[in-house]
């Protein structure tokens, strides 16, 4: 029972953050909901017994993709300001 | 116009509901495993002594789709690392030094993460994981390396002899397969040893440890690549 609530609670967060990635005016907070994302996607695979695919989502969807959005805004940001 | 994109979002939306109705009213939940999954059940800890059973259908059964996979990520490294190459020249950064609570913490964080990477992708044949996510534990260790020293240069040197001399024995590892034992990429071409313990599976811990080798080098390089081009236009 608690962890069919903890699973509806996650969604419910991933739910807000995938909102809030697509929504909000800064892309750097866009990125690190994204990021959040991964990591909640990251638990609820444990909790359906899936540890390898866990492991994979949180190294590369909240470590590797938002280090490398970073480097991109960054690129991006001083092109901009070039212009 | 309005109307006419209305009316498709409507019959989209209504071709979805249906589908999904249709789906929910034939589902039935199987009670037994279809006839692969209940060979492997069955037969894999016997015939690949690996106590993980993923590791042993994606490292020995499945051989050849790993080499695949390994092939699309090296091909993504190349890939990027041509289109990122820059003149020699220009890549004189100038950048800040890190702040004292990034080059601090990392100095702890970063040998302990390295440290978890290469347990997993040692252990891939007793607790979950493997090569691709230990080479990626491996490659978020390197972003905090790049973050931490960043006035230092890294040469891609290091990396491209690892991801080449794992890569190359890999495949060799795949060959003696067929020489020796049943096929391509079989493990048993070393002795299977106890079941359980740490130098057991055959061969399955040696080519995961390459593969994991092999996915942390070209990760850190596409990441080492990324690192580079930051702030390179300001020198010119």
């Amino acid at each position: 029972m608690i962890q069919i609530l903890l699973l509806i609670v996650m969604s419910v967060i991933m739910l807000v953050m995938a909102f809030i990635a697509i929504h909000h005016k800064s892309l750097q907070v866009a990125v690190i909901a994204s990021g959040i994302i991964s990591l909640f996607a990251s638990v609820i695979y444990i909790f359906l017994a899936a540890p390898d695919v866990a492991i994979t989502e949180a190294s590369i969807g909240s470590a590797l993709t938002v280090g490398i959005f970073f480097y991109i805004l960054n690129k991006i940001r001083h092109e901009d300001i070039k212009k | 116009m309005k109307i006419l994109r209305n009316s498709a979002l409507l019959l989209i939306v209504g071709f979805m509901a249906w589908m999904m109705i249709h789906l929910y009213g034939q589902y039935e939940s199987r009670d037994a495993l279809n006839p692969v999954a209940e060979y492997y059940a069955v037969n894999g800890p016997e015939e690949t002594g690996a106590a993980n059973l993923v590791t042993s259908i994606v490292v020995t059964y499945r051989g050849l789709d790993t080499l695949g996979e390994v092939t699309i990520l090296f091909l993504t490294a190349a890939i990027i690392g041509l289109l990122l190459r820059t003149e020699k020249g220009s890549r004189k950064k100038s950048v800040r030094e890190s702040s004292e609570f990034l080059s601090t913490a990392s100095g702890i964080l970063i040998p302990v993460i390295t440290l978890i990477g290469i347990y997993i992708f040692m252990n891939g044949h007793l607790t979950p994981g493997g090569g691709f996510q230990g080479g990626a534990v491996l490659a978020s260790s390197f972003i905090l390396v790049l973050l931490a020293i960043s006035n230092k240069r890294i040469g891609h040197r290091l990396l491209d002899y690892t991801e080449a001399i794992s890569g190359i024995s890999f495949i060799l590892l795949g060959i003696l397969g067929i020489l020796l034992a049943g096929g391509f990429l079989d493990n048993r071409i070393l002795p299977l040893g106890n079941f359980g313990t740490l130098f057991s599976a055959g061969a399955i811990p040696v080519i995961y440890s390459l593969i994991g080798l092999k996915v942390g080098a070209e990760l850190s390089n596409v990441i080492l690549e990324l690192n580079q081009i930051q702030g390179e236009e300001e020198e010119l």
